[in-house]
């Protein structure tokens, strides 16, 4: 129908900024549609992998589902019941307890040694190409690979770690079998993992800071430590930022790693919100829709929370 | 470019293209199922391909129904929620053989024909073995065989040590025997007490040879058993390293040659011959003596509910073939299990002697859904394998973690 209009010749620019009121009227409304249809496959794919999923799960862990209303698709709404379930849960106040230390220790360190490595690789001596490219490997392997191996390694009966220890006199540790190592072990595995994605968005930021002013610091008497303190830190903060942030979302839902390596063990001695969810969902052989959604919702406030905190302090800052 | 209308239809036409593309591909695979001979037929056997003895016989058995066979084969782990999901989606599979457990959680959610209605005969397997897919006195699947929990034994490190195998018969003189072995500087025992299903399977014949009961885990008698494998853990008869050993894992661990006892299934014998050391299989003792009820592993065939109803007739078809006497022997030949019929049991015997403490313990054992416990068993064997694990890591006393247990499983 619109046939005879798409073919009709071009206007040249000039042309349409002349054309009569109506004839802007329509230009504008057609840019708008077009503006509309390129938004179209954008728009889209957020509703079908965004926001239908985060619908769904919002609908699971509003209802209760048992798996004979889960196939039938009839579970009666619920309210927050799904949510109290999982609050008075005994293995809530630890699971959250562990979410955060694993955040936050793993962050840290992640931050610290990846600045470290950054600064030290941004002086460009030799083969130090070849030293940064090593230094992603934890990132280029799958994680099912870096995970079992670190599972081997911490094995308390064969593993490496030990049989080094050994060497210091040094009594076995059950890594991933005493309660209180089993944490710290999957936090030693997760920081390893992440110090390359800090590595190479710091190592990048670093390349855009000027070298004149070091040069200048330098004239003006400026140690090492002083240029780093007074210099390379300050006009890292945006990249730091960023880079601390997203550290922080991906380390709150790191599941494969702990899964691999405890599956939230011993006991729930390494459980953390993200793996109890599983465990809730698909772990045990009766399937609990309602209360692993619901700790998948609790799971993604939190990492809202500290994404809204992250965008003020960054108003804050540019203010 | 300027805009036009041409640019906006083609914007638009890419956009809808993928999405046209994706209705008319399911629509076309819901029509072609249901109008072909193609049956579709779910098993939890990644190992085997198409071309081994397992894959043929499934095809020959589609055939035989005069129908295609489309088999897929997923892990074990994965295939209950695979099931419930594909329900929800109404595209359950025509046949699908599911690990007995799953047989009570996929009742619950009412996607399972009862054998009965289908017109099945199950009334030659045994009892115990199909109590397990037994809800309210009717049966939902046909067992393809049974296996079950026994343990082996290294002879060289046992004679090393100075054990008679013979001498081990209760709880004491198994702890004695594994003082000797670790006096004479071998390991002593080996299972798996890892947090998933497979702990709890690991930790019951042990847990029932002390008489407990499911519905008390924190009875005397269950922490009994746990304070059992807490004192092998603490002595170093077992290692640590069992919270996190699967059952593959755990045999690993005996195929080392270096413990005296590993506790593990009938589907490693197999392995058992290349492992290079002689061995022998007792029945895993009870507290006082007399062989410990050891839960029922294996699969179950099963029909999931189709709106097609026509397409039960070959189903039934395909589930008599995989079941019938005949395949029963070449199938659990294949699969290392046991019969899960008297009269194929005998035959089973008959050809391989190995076999005799497993018919054995098979006969002793019991279904961990059975007994009325269907879907509660999972809501109970969680907590349980949790409480294993914080006692035998030493987070809490065996009485503490079972009353932790108790507690939450009370909850459901």
């Amino acid at each position: 129908m619109t046939v005879a209009r798409v073919d009709r010749p071009r206007r040249a620019p000039a042309a349409a900024a002349r054309a009569s009121g109506s004839g802007a009227r329509s230009l504008r409304r057609r840019r708008r549609l077009t503006a509309l249809a390129f938004l179209t496959p954008l728009l889209a794919y957020l509703a079908a992998f965004y926001v239908y999923p985060l619908y769904r799960n919002l609908d699971l862990s509003l209802r209760d589902y048992t798996v004979r209303s889960f196939v039938a698709g009839d579970a009666p709404f619920s309210g927050w019941d799904n949510f109290r379930t999982v609050l008075d849960d005994p293995t809530f106040g630890p699971a959250m307890r562990h979410t955060m230390v694993f955040t936050f220790v793993s962050i840290a360190f992640q931050y610290v040694i990846g600045l470290a490595l950054a600064v030290f690789f941004n002086r460009h001596f030799r083969l130090s190409t070849v030293l940064r490219a090593l230094f992603l490997i934890p990132w280029l392997l799958p994680l099912i690979v870096s995970a079992s191996t670190w599972s081997w390694m911490f094995n308390s009966e064969s593993g490496v770690v030990n049989y080094f220890l050994h060497f210091f006199g040094v009594a076995p540790v059950g890594w991933l079998t005493a309660p209180d190592w089993a944490l710290v072990s999957v936090i030693i595995a997760n920081i390893w993992i992440g110090i390359p994605f800090n590595l190479v968005i710091l190592y990048s930021g670093l390349q855009n800071i000027p070298g004149e002013l070091y040069e200048a610091a330098a004239l003006d008497g400026a140690g090492a430590w002083q240029q780093f303190r007074r210099i390379t830190f300050p006009l890292l903060r945006p990249v730091s930022a960023i880079t601390l942030l997203l550290g922080l979302v991906y380390t709150l839902k790191v599941f494969d790693l702990i899964w691999i390596m405890t599956k939230g063990g011993p006991g729930d001695a390494s459980s953390t919100l993200a793996t109890w969810s599983y465990q809730l969902g698909f772990g045990t052989l009766l399937p609990r829709f309602g209360p692993g959604a619901a700790v998948g919702n609790i799971l993604i406030l939190i990492a809202l929370v500290f994404g809204l905190l992250h965008i003020r302090v960054q108003r804050r800052q540019e203010a | 470019m300027k805009p036009t209308r041409r640019t906006l239809m083609a914007v638009a036409t890419a956009t809808l293209l993928p999405l046209t593309a994706c209705g008319g591909g399911s629509g076309s695979s819901g029509s072609s199922s249901s109008a072909g001979g193609t049956y579709t037929f779910w098993d939890p056997y990644p190992q085997f391909d198409a071309s081994s003895d397992w894959g043929r016989r499934v095809t020959a058995c589609g055939s035989a129904a005069g129908a295609k066979l489309k088999r897929t084969s997923y892990d074990t782990t994965d295939l209950g929620n695979k099931a419930l999901l594909a329900a929800q989606q109404g595209n359950a599979p025509d046949v699908m053989l599911v690990d007995n457990p799953v047989v009570s959680t996929l009742v619950e959610a009412g996607i399972l024909n009862k054998t009965g209605d289908l017109g099945l005969d199950t009334s030659s397997i045994q009892q115990n073995i199909i109590g397990a897919g037994t809800i309210d006195g009717a049966s939902y699947g046909v067992p393809i065989g049974a296996n079950t929990l026994a343990l082996y034994y290294n002879k060289k490190v046992l004679s090393a040590a100075g054990v008679d195998p013979a001498s081990v018969k209760d709880w004491v003189s198994l702890t004695a025997a594994l003082k000797k072995v670790k006096a004479a500087g071998k390991k002593g025992i080996t299972f798996s007490a890892i947090n998933t299903e497979e702990g709890s399977f690991q930790f019951l014949p042990w847990f029932w040879g002390a008489g407990g009961d499911l519905t008390k885990l924190d009875s005397a008698k269950g922490v009994a058993a746990l304070s059992l494998w807490k004192q092998w853990v603490d002595a170093g008869y077992a290692p640590k390293d069992v919270l996190q050993n699967t059952q593959t894992t755990s045999w690993q661990e005996f195929a080392t040659g270096d413990y005296a006892f590993g506790e593990n299934g009938t589907w490693q014998l197999g392995n058992a011959d290349k492992a290079g050391f002689p061995y022998g299989v007792v029945n895993i003792p009870g507290q006082n003596g007399g062989s410990a009820p050891v839960p029922t592993g294996g699969e179950f065939v099963t029909v999931p509910v189709q709106k097609d109803s026509s397409r039960y007739d070959v189903s039934k078809k395909i589930v008599g073939c995989l079941t019938s006497s005949t395949n029963l022997l070449a199938t659990d030949t294949t699969l290392m299990y046991v019969a899960p019929t008297a009269a194929v049991q005998t035959e089973q015997v008959a050809k391989n002697a190995e076999l005799k403490p497993w018919v054995a313990a098979v006969a002793a054992a019991r279904g961990r859904t059975s007994g009325g416990l269907g879907t509660k068993y999972p809501t109970i064997s969680q907590p349980l394998w949790t409480a294993v694990q914080a006692a035998l890591s030493g987070g809490k006393s065996p009485q503490d973690a079972l009353a932790a247990a108790q507690s939450s499983a009370q909850k459901g």
